[in-house]
């Protein structure tokens, strides 16, 4: 089947309207050597053949199918249940583009109000946009944000060492050039576990030129915070001006206090646990709600409730005159997007659990990652490191490399072990990162366990 | 297009007045039509400092969004709270219960330098070709 359809004649009748000999002159600014590459593509395939190859390509990963898994730092193996590709698979809802028309797209928009409302409800939070690209991006878009409510006049943010190192990477990026001054995780090269959780010194570097102070809980190595001393900190934050931001596990606040209860301005985080699957890296999503005052600086689209000419309920989006089409160079920020699919899959995936639901997910992790921790603790050679109390998350110290262990979990047990917290905190070299979700049964728990005591032998 | 004979204007649709020893600021009358319905109207908080020329607001309506400029620099001594509430004052009375900020200027005579109505009338004339 041709998939061009112009003709000979259509071609040369184009080159000739704006006086070009031949296609190939179009590309002259080109250098010759990097034109008309030659791909040694193999011979063509039948769709079976093709099929074939692909599934043995798929076997060849080491999928969560047929591996257990105690990896986590920012993605986690939750059960998804399939009620969620079910509805997400419908043909109304099953597009990459968000259809955001009111006349057309009311179920699109409802679905995304009741994820912002349902948002609000595990955050404590008033208003909820529909969505960033991933949890990093959420946590950047906050910064921005905060800048934008001081009118850009404050330069500083605040970030604990214990967020994702990856979103404060992201951060860095996309502020890059921005004269910010970023604080707080200039020392990680140097700090052992207990100086990175620590969050008092945080309170000692707000001033009046804050714009921003942000932690995550639990923090990147599992570790929860009291919300006394986040309290604390959010009034530090406070009395300076500044905003406080929560970067949260959304399956913790199953169990825990929501960040509004102990004074955040902000929160966001990674949503892939709310039905998004591993799915190899994406796509995710980046939830981020914040409080009503502040809703003319967030960035994002947002869906709010109304009634037409009617007086029935409607939905359309609402506030757009804080973004990109309209405020161009001076809009919040240059996000005008969403993960349509994504915030469609968190909301059938809360509904689906509903408050019980998702606090039994959040006890069936807390209970499985301490039953783990306690046995591992139990090891010769290895220890649960860190006096505060973890969620589904827990770091360990080795008696041999992580990379070497993780090594022969993989090969000898079919285990996809922890994370190795030494590449982003050199002090924390033999230093284990590991998560437990619900899908770890006690069996794979006890295999684990085994593991690394034979990993020592 | 209605004008304040007491205030004096900017370039940028900006009207100020004086009310004892502080100046009061708003937008025109032209630019409230301009804009359409106003739905929110976003203002600095007292005691900041801004140039002349530089951004101490936002005015958004159901067709735009557009920043409001200082006439003259001062510090802001006292907002319009009502506007957070009532934006569409902005629209029913622009020179009176739809004021934006109240600012002590740095130096007064540089109200003098503003536009007067005849001038202004005249920037609007233009720009409307």
């Amino acid at each position: 089947m041709r998939f061009i359809p112009h003709t000979e004649a259509d071609r040369q009748a184009m080159l000739a309207a704006i006086g070009v000999e031949s296609i190939e002159e179009l590309f002259h600014d080109v250098p010759k050597k990097a034109r008309a590459v030659e791909f040694r593509l193999p011979e063509p395939l039948t769709e079976m053949e093709v099929l074939v190859e692909l599934n043995q390509l798929a076997e060849a990963n080491a999928g969560t199918h047929h591996y257990a898994c105690f990896l986590g730092a920012g993605a986690y193996n939750h059960f998804v249940p399939s009620v969620v590709d079910y509805v997400i698979s419908r043909g109304e809802f099953y597009t990459a583009y968000t259809p955001y028309q009111p006349e057309v797209s009311q179920g699109t928009l409802q679905a995304i109000f009741e994820y912002q409302s349902m948002i609000c409800a595990l955050t404590g939070m008033e208003v909820s946009n529909a969505s960033h690209y991933d949890g990093a991006t959420s946590l950047a878009e906050a910064v921005i944000m905060a800048l934008n409510v001081h009118r850009r006049r404050r330069r500083k943010i605040v970030l604990s060492p214990a967020i994702h190192p990856e979103y404060r990477a992201v951060v860095r990026t996309y502020t890059q050039g921005m004269g910010l001054t970023i604080l707080g995780d200039g020392e990680t090269a140097h700090q052992d576990l207990e100086a990175l959780t620590d969050l008092t010194p945080l309170a000692d570097l707000v001033d009046g030129e804050t714009a921003m102070v942000a932690v995550q809980v639990p923090n990147f190595f599992g570790q929860m915070a009291s919300p006394q001393e986040l309290t604390r900190l959010a009034e530090a934050a406070h009395q300076a001006g500044a905003l406080f931001t929560v970067v949260v596990d959304p399956i913790s606040l199953g169990l825990f206090k929501p960040p509004g209860e102990y004074g955040a301005d902000i929160v966001v985080g990674e949503g892939q646990a709310l039905g998004g699957g591993l799915s190899f890296g994406g796509p995710y999503l980046g939830f981020f709600a914040t409080r009503r005052k502040q809703v003319h600086k967030m960035a994002g689209r947002l869906v709010g409730e109304t009634v037409d000419t009617e007086g029935q309920r409607g939905y359309v989006l609402t506030l757009t005159a804080r973004e990109q089409h309209i405020r161009r160079a001076r809009a919040s920020s240059n996000i005008c997007t969403n993960q349509g699919l994504m915030t469609i899959a968190a909301a059938v995936y809360m509904a689906a659990l509903g408050r019980r639901g998702l606090r039994r997910v959040a006890e069936l992790c807390y209970h499985k990652a301490h039953y783990a921790a306690q046995r591992i603790d139990a090891l010769s050679g290895f220890q649960v490191v860190g006096r505060r109390p973890f969620f589904k998350e827990f770091v360990i110290r080795t008696p041999r490399p992580v990379h070497e262990i993780n090594a022969y979990l993989l090969d000898e047990w079919e285990i996809i072990g922890g994370y190795d917290l030494e590449q982003d905190y050199p002090r924390l070299t033999n230093h284990m990162l590991l998560a437990v979700t619900e899908m770890n049964s006690r069996e794979e728990i006890d295999d684990l366990v085994t593991a690394l005591e034979e990993a020592t032998q | 297009m209605i004008l304040d004979p007491d205030a004096r204007y900017t370039k940028t649709h900006e009207w100020a007045r004086w009310e004892d020893d502080e100046l009061v600021i708003g937008i025109t009358d032209h630019a409230q039509e301009a804009l359409s319905d106003i739905v929110y109207v976003e203002l600095p908080a007292v005691g900041e400092h801004y140039e002349a020329g530089e951004s101490f607001g936002v005015v958004e309506s159901v067709k735009a969004a557009s920043d409001v400029y200082m006439p003259v620099s001062g510090e802001v001594t006292a907002i319009n709270e009502e506007l957070e509430d009532s934006p569409e004052l902005v629209n029913e009375d622009p020179y009176g219960r739809g004021w934006f900020i109240r600012i002590r200027p740095d130096n007064p005579a540089d109200f003098d330098e503003l536009l007067d109505g005849a001038a202004y009338e005249a920037v609007v004339a233009e720009e409307e070709g």
